[in-house]
């Protein structure tokens, strides 16, 4: 599932497009969306959203116990962040030059 | 409202790995001709792939020619799959994967420029962008103009004849109209026909993309095409919860399957993709579960470059691992199967085609998941199926004549808008969920049935294709929502009479016919249909 973060997102819409499932909207000048059940947690609008604003957790009925990852794509690397809920951060860069060792 | 009468030479419905792709080779061949493609989403992130994945499936390493990979695909898919579809697929792998490597995607090599293999058939490459690299590819030709967020519903049919298609903006009340000399269909295969792992909060964290409905299959049996196999449904055997893959920890660090006694059991059971989550079944069965991929032991940088690789296919697995502490060098990592798919990407469920791809109705090709016949394609097969259509369409196009616009009656559409239910589509999803999974051979049913619960499935998915049809849409995504519903449908219909027609059990671990448990020589042949007025003829062809 995601988390939006209303008070972060900017309302540019870039998630909107970008959602395979057609998932999100833009609901009061911010992304929402429609049925949280319905996320299938690929990430596209987390690895879009300029301002870090959406967030992808393991809900409860996977294991997750509240921790948010979110993640920052530029040319060269997509650099991914989790927070989890005790404040611990843990940052794990992909190069994109490079392919998956397996 | 507003209807849009469009025309072009080649109309490409979806745009994903193999619609892409086709459009790329055909624009490459034909800078003079107009291509559509239409996708229901957008082409950057839309389909199987829009996560990414993790390697190339489909190759053939040094030493190794395409019979080979024939064999293994046929071997695969225990005798049932089309030798002359595999082959032509076969002998362009390689050739597709160069041309991938020249659009962008990073392949692995070694100090000689060779790719890196994971054993003979599997390429290592960074596959998180491969989506956006076929995006940013089609764009650079100005014959292909892309149509993102257009929900094509139907074909429209002159005879037997594929004039093009029509469907609906997922956004804005307008409806479009397709017409073209010859349609390539390049949908995706159905997912959410059958109660999926967790049918809760998190239904849709499932192996295949939850918005890949079939809607290529549906709108062929409504058009009376030609449909195979659809009885071999594809099962996942993926890592519990998060049903991310197991491949890159079987075949990446060599983990082995062990059952909760730390019993080595996949020997016992075979080596097939079927046979392998007929395994992980059969043990938990016999209360030696739960099953798990023995990672206990592998090292740090083993470990570090798992999250990696899960990161750019299936991110919720990295993120389960750090975020519960229980990393995979210390925790052995739980398997499960998934519901049942329909997918002719992995097996031989499709369209029935010739050598081109051509399907049974005029002017109308398949490629990629929607194609059968043809298992193991993975997506350096469905590009190999997409240039093996391009190259055809540009042979045979000037021989073609353009139809003339066409209408359609926009009330298809606008009755659900004025309709009036007690039921919403989430109702009706569970309900056929339900009732494919108990009594079609579902995931909680241990994928078992018989003729007698086939013929109540059947029943019920009648009384619930019925009340669809007074589903009330309040905007164009619930619109979009009804349509998907009744395409998966229209699929369940077509894969219950399939599966009543195989009476045999040919892959356990993809379906147990309680009725004939055994595998039967008699049934060395192809289960197609043809569905004409709502009733589905099934046709036996030889192999």
């Amino acid at each position: 599932m995601i988390v939006i973060d209303k008070k972060i997102c900017v309302g540019c819409g870039r998630c909107v497009d970008i959602c395979p499932g057609n998932l999100l909207e833009i609901k009061n000048t911010c992304a929402a969306c429609r049925d949280i059940r319905d996320c299938w947690g690929c990430c596209a609008c987390v690895k879009i959203c300029p301002v870090n604003a959406i967030a992808y957790m393991l809900s409860a009925d996977l294991g997750g116990v509240g921790a948010k990852l979110f993640a920052e794509d530029s040319a060269t690397k997509l650099t991914w962040k989790i927070l989890k809920p005790d404040g611990e951060k843990i940052i794990l860069e992909v190069d994109k030059s490079q392919a998956n060792k397996f | 409202m507003e209807k849009i009468f469009l025309t072009a030479d080649v109309l490409i419905i979806g745009g994903g790995a193999a619609g892409l792709f086709a459009a790329i080779r055909l624009a490459e061949i034909n800078p003079e001709i107009k291509i559509f493609v239409v996708e229901k989403a957008d082409v950057r992130r839309s389909g199987c792939l829009a996560a990414g994945v993790n390697a190339l499936n489909a190759y053939i390493g040094e030493g190794r020619t395409p019979k080979d990979y024939v064999d293994y695909a046929f071997n695969d898919a225990h005798g049932i799959a089309r030798r002359d579809l595999l082959f032509t697929m076969s002998e362009r792998l390689n050739h597709v994967t160069k041309i991938i490597e020249r659009l962008g995607l990073v392949i692995q090599k070694d100090l000689q420029g060779k790719y890196v293999l994971r054993g003979w058939r599997n390429v290592k490459i960074n596959g998180e962008n491969i989506k956006p690299i076929l995006a940013a590819a089609v764009k650079n030709f100005p014959n292909v103009k892309i149509f993102n967020h257009v929900n094509v519903t139907d074909f429209f049919l002159g005879g037997n004849k594929v004039l093009g298609a029509y469907g609906f903006s997922t956004r804005e009340k307008n409806f479009y109209s397709f017409a073209a000399k010859v349609t390539l269909i390049s949908t995706g295969g159905a997912a959410g026909i059958y109660l999926p792992n967790h049918a809760g909060g998190s239904r849709h964290q499932m192996w295949y993309p939850p918005f890949n409905t079939g809607a290529g299959y549906a709108m062929g049996i409504r058009a009376g095409a030609e449909m195979t196999t659809f009885e071999m449904r594809f099962i996942a055997l993926r890592c519990k919860d998060t049903i991310a893959p197991t491949g890159t920890l079987a075949q990446g660090v060599g983990a082995a399957q062990i059952n909760s006694g730390g019993e080595l059991y996949q020997k016992n059971y075979g080596n097939t993709t079927s046979e392998r989550v007929f395994a992980v079944t059969s043990e938990i069965l016999a209360g030696r579960g739960a099953c798990f991929l023995k990672t206990v032991g592998i090292s740090a940088e083993q470990e570090k470059n798992l999250f990696e690789a899960y990161l750019n296919m299936s991110p919720a697995q990295t993120l389960k691992w750090l975020e519960t502490n229980q990393s995979p060098k210390n925790f052995n990592v739980e398997v499960a199967g998934t519901e049942p798919y329909i997918v002719g990407g992995h097996t031989a469920a499709g369209y029935w085609v010739d050598a081109n791809r051509k399907t049974t109705l005029q002017n109308l090709y398949a490629a990629g998941d929607v194609a059968g016949g043809c298992p193991q394609k993975y997506v350096t097969g469905a590009f190999a199926e997409a240039e093996i259509v391009a190259e055809k369409i540009s042979e045979t196009l000037d021989e073609i004549e353009m139809p003339a616009q066409i209408n359609f009656d926009a009330d298809d559409f606008e009755k659900f808008f004025k309709n009036d239910s007690p039921f919403s589509v989430d109702d009706l999803e569970i309900a056929m969920q339900t009732v494919m999974d108990e009594y079609a051979g579902g995931l909680t049913q241990n994928y078992r049935f018989s003729e007698r619960q086939l013929t109540l499935a059947a029943k019920n998915i009648e009384r619930i294709e019925k009340l669809s049809e007074k589903l009330h849409a309040a905007d164009m995504y619930g619109l979009l929502k009804i349509f998907e519903l009744r395409e998966r449908l229209t699929v369940a219909k077509v894969l219950i009479e399939h599966m009543r027609a195989r009476r045999e059990t040919r892959w356990a671990g993809f379906g147990q016919n309680l009725d004939f448990p055994n595998r039967d020589e008699k049934f060395n042949l192809f289960v197609n249909s043809v569905t004409r007025d709502g009733k589905t003829k099934i046709i036996f062809r030889e192999l």
